[in-house]
């Protein structure tokens, strides 16, 4: 069974056409792999269906907005793994 | 349909909530300024607008779904295709279905028929936001009145 960060970063490189060995962990998805948003939607959806969760992006949106979090938290791609590990626990608990 | 207003479903037929489909009914106009140019002497629907009328069936879907508190805008067409020619007077019957609701974001598929046969289809993304302000939502309220938009789904 693959990593969570396998199933994500196989996600990023089919659909934004980013060479698989380019994205690492520690590759901030916005700053490093240059994803904007509507491409973002593509990987959430994908990530979405491949997990069984819903990505909150728009409280995620909402809290860097305003200044309570930082993109990094959500989208440096080891933290957004860890999100999505975290959402998939809470929908088994 | 008003095409030059891009008005371009005429009634929504139906719009079930449990199943997140909708269908909705279009008649393409025997006459139109956009038919003088598109083309002369051999009046086509344009196929953009095909595209948009899918996009409008999907918008009513998704406005239907969250009870009129967000609005969908357009942000990807996918796999559209226009499978033949559409022409002045057809009538035809576009269909929308969710396939996923994310976080501010929901996709559709949505296709068009006519006399039976699917002209048009593809995939679309919108994103979802609050109505920018009270006017735009009593706008659209106006024109899902006007297109017998199902009250009870109204909210």
């Amino acid at each position: 069974m693959s990593s969570t960060f396998d199933t994500v970063a196989n996600i990023i490189a089919e659909t934004c056409d980013i060479p698989r060995d380019t994205i690492k962990p520690e590759s901030h998805a916005i700053n490093d792999l240059g994803i904007d948003s509507l491409d973002f939607l593509d990987i959430a959806f994908a990530i979405d269906k491949a997990f069984g969760i819903k990505l909150p992006l728009e409280q995620w949106t909402q809290e860097v907005n305003d200044g309570k979090a930082t993109t990094e938290q959500y989208f440096v791609l080891d933290n957004l793994c860890a999100r999505i590990d975290g959402l998939v626990a809470a929908k088994g608990a | 349909m008003r095409l030059e207003y891009f008005q371009l479903i005429d009634r929504i037929v139906t719009l079930d909530l449990d199943a997140r489909t909708l269908k909705a009914h279009a008649q393409v106009p025997q006459t139109s300024t956009i038919f003088e140019g598109h083309f002369p002497g051999r009046p086509l629907m344009p196929g953009v607008l095909l595209i948009e009328s899918m996009a409008q069936a999907s918008g009513w879907l998704i406005i239907g779904l969250t009870k009129f508190e967000r609005m969908p805008f357009l942000a990807a067409v996918r796999d559209a295709k226009l499978r033949t020619f559409v022409l002045p007077g057809q009538a035809l019957t576009l269909t929308a279905s969710l396939i996923h609701e994310g976080s501010g974001f929901a996709i559709t598929k949505a296709a068009i028929e006519a006399d039976g046969k699917t002209v048009a289809d593809s995939e679309i993304t919108f994103r979802m936001m609050a109505f920018p302000d009270p006017e735009f939502r009593a706008s659209m309220e106006q024109v899902a009145t006007a297109i017998d938009f199902p009250l009870a789904a109204h909210g």
